[in-house]
Order: structure tokens, then C-alpha cells, then sequence
């Protein structure tokens, strides 16, 4: 079960992160050319490919419980910004990212930018592509090397991550457009709980915590942070709805 | 110095994010999940009680913010 879910995780958080690097990807390529894109995302894929190889292995030299104890936290750290991001956008108070907004200003960009060409290769979209693969793909490196280590599976992580660049790529190299219909909120939000619920895991058993049911603890804090989550998207909805008709009333 | 504060600026976003509070508030309830385990009390309900709550004000303090 918790491999199902490591691999869910990872792979969830990977889809959002590659269909942003993919849009950056997109506007640089279609609109200066393919070559130097593909060599510049590649480039930044093969940086997050040795990061992890290199971090990954060195965490699970670690003891156990010293790992759990670090990881977890960094993961409930990290997952609780997720999380937060994830219910302000759904509540309305935060912009949901915009596939087609940010592809629009990326083209604008690149136009813009002159033909910065030597060796044969246009370094503008070699730079932006690599920058764009290796900002966004960070993240996932983290989630990969973290969670692999923890559950004691890095492959199966590398694996959740490499499935979901394969396909996020095959269907954006078939439309050749920004994947504006994948719910990337939605997606944040479950990983936003998984990795809030594994880094409280994990962190709580590092610190010595022996938990009442066992591995079905994970399951249980999934449920309660949801609800919680859900609950605090409503309460925002609620609230802004009602916002103008009370400030209305005053005026 | 420009670099360091960049590169120690990326660091900061990249794992606190946007509240500061939320990361004190993970290493608080850590450290007092350590001291009851030491006394050989039940500690397991701390950091998912602290997760609700501080996620609970973290969401809260940014609604007051906005309005």
C-alpha cells in the first residue's frame, strides 16, 4: 500500500511540474526552433538525473530513523506549502497557474530576444529550456531522492518520475500545445496531503513515535488532512462569497 | 556576497515557502514529540494536531490579509 502511494505521490507531482516545464518548452521551441530546445532540456533532464543518482544513494546510507527524522520534516515542510498553496487557489485567493498565460509570455519572450547563435546553436532557448527543466524538475528531484529513500525504493520513485515525464511529453509533443486541461490544482492539492501525511509519518517515527495502527496510520492521517484541507477550501469559498454583500451592506 | 544571498534566498523559498511560520511550527512540534517520547508518554498526536491547526491559522492569517 505505501508503495502504491509513494508511487502515486511522485508521480502526481511529477505531471505538474513537467507540464509547466513542458509549456516553457513549447513557447521557446515553436517559436525559435527545436534543436537547441530539446539539447537544453535534455541538458537540464540529464542535472536532475545525476542529482538524484547522487543524493539518493547517500541518504540511504543514513540510519533509519536519523533519515526518517530529517526527510520527514523537510517532506512535511515542504508538503505543507504545497498544500497551503494548493487551498488558497482552490479558495480563490491565489491565481491558478495558467498554462496559456504563461505560454503566451514565454512566446512574447523569445521573440523578443535576439539570435544569440554561436557554435551553431541558439543559445536563448538552449538556456531558457535548460533553466525551465531544471527549476521546475528540482522539486520533483526532492520529492524522488525523499521519499525513494524513506519507503527504501528509490527505483520505484525514479520510476513514478520517468513514467510521468514519458507521458507528459508524448502528449505534448502530439498536441504541440500547453496541457491547459490538466488539473494541475486538483493534482497539487493530492500531492500537497501525501506529502503532508508521509512527512508526519516518517518525521513522527524518526523522533521515536510508535504509531497506534501501524502502517494504516498513513491512510488514516491522508483522510483527516484532507478533510481538513476541503473544509478550509470551503470556508474560504464561503467567505469571499459573502464578503461583498457584507461590504456592500455598509456602504 | 550577492550570490551567497541568492543562492541562500533560493534555499529558503524552495523549502519554507511562503510561510515561515509553518516550518517553526513542524521543528516546535518535533522537538516536543522528542520530549514526550523521552518521558515515555504517547506522542503520536502531536505533529498531526499541529499540522491542522497551524495549516488551519497559516490559511487563515493569508484570507486576513487579502480582505
Amino acid at each position: 500500500m505505501r508503495d502504491l502511494l509513494l508511487f502515486l505521490g511522485v508521480f502526481l507531482a511529477c505531471v505538474v511540474e513537467a507540464v509547466e516545464a513542458l509549456t516553457i518548452v513549447l513557447a521557446v521551441g515553436t517559436t525559435r526552433g527545436w534543436r537547441s530546445t530539446w539539447e537544453g532540456a535534455g541538458a537540464g533532464l540529464a542535472v536532475l538525473a545525476v542529482i538524484v543518482a547522487a543524493l539518493g544513494p547517500a541518504l540511504t546510507a543514513l540510519p533509519i530513523n536519523v533519515l526518517r527524522l530529517i526527510v520527514g520534516a523537510l517532506l512535511l515542510v515542504f508538503g505543507l506549502q504545497w498544500l497551503r498553496k494548493a487551498i488558497l487557489r482552490a479558495g480563490g485567493l491565489k491565481a491558478v497557474h495558467d498554462e496559456e498565460a504563461t505560454f503566451a509570455e514565454q512566446s512574447a519572450a523569445a521573440r523578443r530576444a535576439g539570435q544569440p547563435t554561436r557554435h551553431g546553436r541558439d543559445w536563448y532557448s538552449f538556456t531558457v529550456a535548460f533553466k525551465g527543466v531544471l527549476l521546475e524538475g528540482l522539486e520533483v528531484a526532492f520529492i524522488v531522492v525523499t521519499f525513494g529513500a524513506s519507503q527504501g525504493n528509490l527505483p520505484l520513485a525514479v520510476a513514478a518520475a520517468a513514467a510521468a515525464v514519458v507521458i507528459v511529453l508524448a502528449v505534448g509533443v502530439a498536441v504541440r500545445q500547453p496541457l491547459t486541461r490538466v488539473p494541475e490544482n486538483t493534482l497539487k492539492f493530492a500531492v500537497g496531503v501525501l506529502l503532508t501525511s508521509f512527512g508526519t509519518f516518517w518525521a513522527a517515527e524518526g523522533a521515536g513515535v510508535e504509531w497506534p495502527a501501524s502502517d494504516a496510520a498513513v491512510l488514516l492521517l491522508i483522510l483527516a488532512y484532507s478533510a481538513v484541507a476541503v473544509a478550509l477550501v470551503r470556508w474560504l469559498r464561503t467567505s469571499r462569497v459573502r464578503q461583498p454583500t457584507a461590504s456592500g451592506g455598509g456602504r | 556576497m550577492s550570490w551567497l544571498r541568492r543562492f541562500g534566498s533560493f534555499w529558503y523559498d524552495f523549502i519554507v515557502g511562503d510561510d515561515w511560520r509553518l516550518a517553526l511550527a513542524v521543528v516546535a512540534g518535533l522537538s516536543f514529540t522528542a520530549l514526550l517520547v523521552h518521558a515515555g508518554l504517547p506522542a503520536w498526536w502531536v505533529l498531526p494536531a499541529l499540522v491542522i491547526v497551524s495549516l488551519t491559522i497559516s490559511v487563515s492569517r493569508a484570507r486576513r490579509g487579502r480582505s
